[in-house]
């Protein structure tokens, strides 16, 4: 079994459902990318998995341990790390207040982690006494990923990180993640710019209407020509 | 052409009354900037929370006077305010339990409780005036001056006396050790920032594992504190009179927009902007003009731009120019 597994998840926010039978899963050190067109119910099948939505049919399964009735901050305590699509900092404080309080659960010391959350983000190192709102968009997702990553998560989940960025922006971020993957963690990931994401996924999940489209490694939906044809663009 | 004596004469008059009203109004604008950045509703109770902290401390004060305890040349208030904080806290935690604790769990809209809270204000300002009634009441002993006007001409040879009260050394002091504290606690300890973590984002605080509870707690009991010293303040600088209290709602309010509401060094510069307009609009300023004009001249009319029944007038007008202008006030609060 997987790191994460997550099967069969049906639900939705209160009304119709949109996940149907929805399934992902990630291993330790691998980048896992969920692509597809607007609507499919991407960010869903993430705050799902994170518990931000009730599904009424599924599981959710974290090292071994079924945490499918928990609370998005008990998921944090289990090893969840969680990056929002849009406000995830905290504007008014600085980028190591920001990193501080991502640490605010740990009762022991997190100097270590601050300083391997630097080395992986020297722009986040640079600007650490600079209030986080005021920093371009680029920065302030590093700065968001670095908060998530203060808790030392096992599993590190982000909504569209690229979002609003530049394409060279863009291409620094992915770097970084593929960085922080290769540290062991778990990367679940949803991407608009599907091709990049794809490029540098271990494992490629294709949702459509809330269900499983394709499932394969990265490099392989890139090859395939229906995916191609579909949802790449040709 | 006296340019030493007018200045004496507008210290004395201007300036040392309105520092010692700005540091009390930056007191009580602190109290409902905080509200507002973490509770995220306009406390309109916070007058009568001042008022009923004040209550406490006169009460006390009594108390501690008829079993002989004084405090020397300072005022045995200050002695009573430590207890009265504790009760004001206590006061404010049942509050939080009994009312605001409900319209957080349903997630009320902040205008409904700006309404809730206006119905904590009639209550507690009901209960103020059956327990103390709604007479004035002069609660500072000790020492009256530290200067009196008659000391410093002699010591000067000038003709203006300046006199500076115990009450306005002490408000200011009080003050800025408050103030100090306060951002200290905010900006150094792990509670301090995550409660501006929460007052920032709420949602991604929840996610970094802040419990809401404690937060708004501990916010209540730091809004409690600084309502009863800005109140004793106030009440030590003038007099303790409830309805007073709720009339300084207004200046409050004005002091905490005008800075931005949220922000703790808003509350602060605003509280002066306040103080030092309604005070130097509502001074008649004949005498400092007659020293400064030609040798035996002397202007007609009091040259008061408003009388100073028309003080809350003041803090209105600046209020609505801020808003218009600059709703966010001028530290970049949050826009109301």
């Amino acid at each position: 079994m997987s790191y994460l597994s997550a099967t069969h998840m049906t639900g939705g926010y209160g009304g119709a459902d949109i996940l149907h039978d929805c399934e992902l899963s990630v291993e330790k050190g691998e980048i896992a990318v969920i692509v597809g067109p607007n609507g499919a119910g991407k960010s869903t099948a993430m705050k799902a998995v994170f518990g931000m939505l009730n599904i009424h049919t599924g599981s959710v399964v974290l090292d071994g341990e079924d945490i499918t009735g928990l609370t998005p901050q008990d998921r944090v305590y289990k090893g969840m790390g969680f990056v929002p699509q849009t406000n995830n900092i905290f504007p008014t404080m600085s980028v190591e207040e920001n990193l501080e309080m991502g640490a605010f659960i740990r009762t022991d010391d997190f100097k270590q982690t601050l300083e391997q959350v630097y080395e992986i983000f020297p722009a986040v190192y640079e600007k650490r006494h600079q209030n986080a709102g005021e920093l371009s968009g680029g920065q302030r997702q590093q700065v968001a990923v670095s908060r998530a990553l203060m808790t030392q998560p096992k599993l590190l989940m982000l909504d569209e990180p690229t979002a609003g960025v530049s394409p060279i922006v863009m291409d620094e971020l992915f770097d970084r993640i593929i960085e922080v993957a290769k540290t062991g963690i778990a990367v679940l990931m949803v991407e608009q710019n599907a091709r990049q994401a794809l490029d540098i996924a271990d494992k490629g999940y294709v949702l459509v209407q809330g269900t499983n489209a394709y499932t394969d490694t990265g490099a392989a939906l890139l090859a395939d020509p229906e995916v191609r044809r579909t949802f790449l663009g040709g | 052409m006296d340019i030493l004596n007018a200045l004496v004469a507008f210290t004395n008059f201007v300036i040392v009354p309105g520092t010692a009203y700005g540091a009390q109004l930056a007191l009580g604008a602190l109290g409902v900037t905080l509200i507002y950045g973490i509770l995220r509703f306009s406390n309109f109770a916070h007058g009568d929370t001042m008022a009923f902290g004040t209550m406490f401390v006169v009460l006390i004060t009594a108390a501690m006077k008829s079993i002989g305890i004084s405090f020397g040349p300072l005022p045995t208030a200050l002695l009573a305010l430590p207890f009265a904080i504790l009760c004001t806290m206590a006061l404010v935690l049942i509050t939080d339990r009994a009312v605001y604790r409900f319209y957080r769990k349903v997630k009320a809209a902040p205008v409904m409780l700006v309404i809730v809270s206006m119905g904590v204000m009639f209550v507690m300002n009901g209960a103020v005036r059956m327990i103390v009634g709604t007479d004035d009441r002069r609660f500072a002993d000790g020492e009256r001056f530290l200067i009196t006007a008659r000391d410093f001409k002699t010591m000067t040879g000038l003709s203006e006396g300046l006199a500076i009260r115990t009450t306005q050394v002490i408000t200011v002091v009080t003050a800025v050790v408050v103030v100090a504290a306060l951002f200290w606690f905010l900006n150094k300890t792990r509670t301090g920032k995550s409660m501006r973590a929460y007052s920032d984002n709420e949602d991604l605080a929840l996610l970094s594992g802040i419990n809401p509870e404690r937060v708004v707690t501990v916010t209540w009991l730091i809004v409690a504190a600084l309502a009863t010293i800005a109140g004793t303040l106030y009440g030590l600088d003038k007099s303790f009179k409830p309805f007073i209290y709720m009339q300084l709602l207004l200046p409050i309010f004005a002091s905490a927009i005008v800075g931005g509401l949220g922000s703790p060094l808003g509350a602060i510069a605003g509280g002066f902007v306040i103080a030092f307009s309604e005070v130097t609009l509502t001074y008649a300023f004949k005498k400092v003009i007659t020293y400064l004009g030609p040798d035996g001249w002397a202007p007609d009319g009091l040259v008061q731009l408003l009388s100073t029944d028309y003080k809350f007038a003041v803090s209105f007008a600046i209020l609505i120019i801020v808003l218009l202008f600059k709703p966010t006030g001028l530290f970049k609060g949050k826009s109301v």
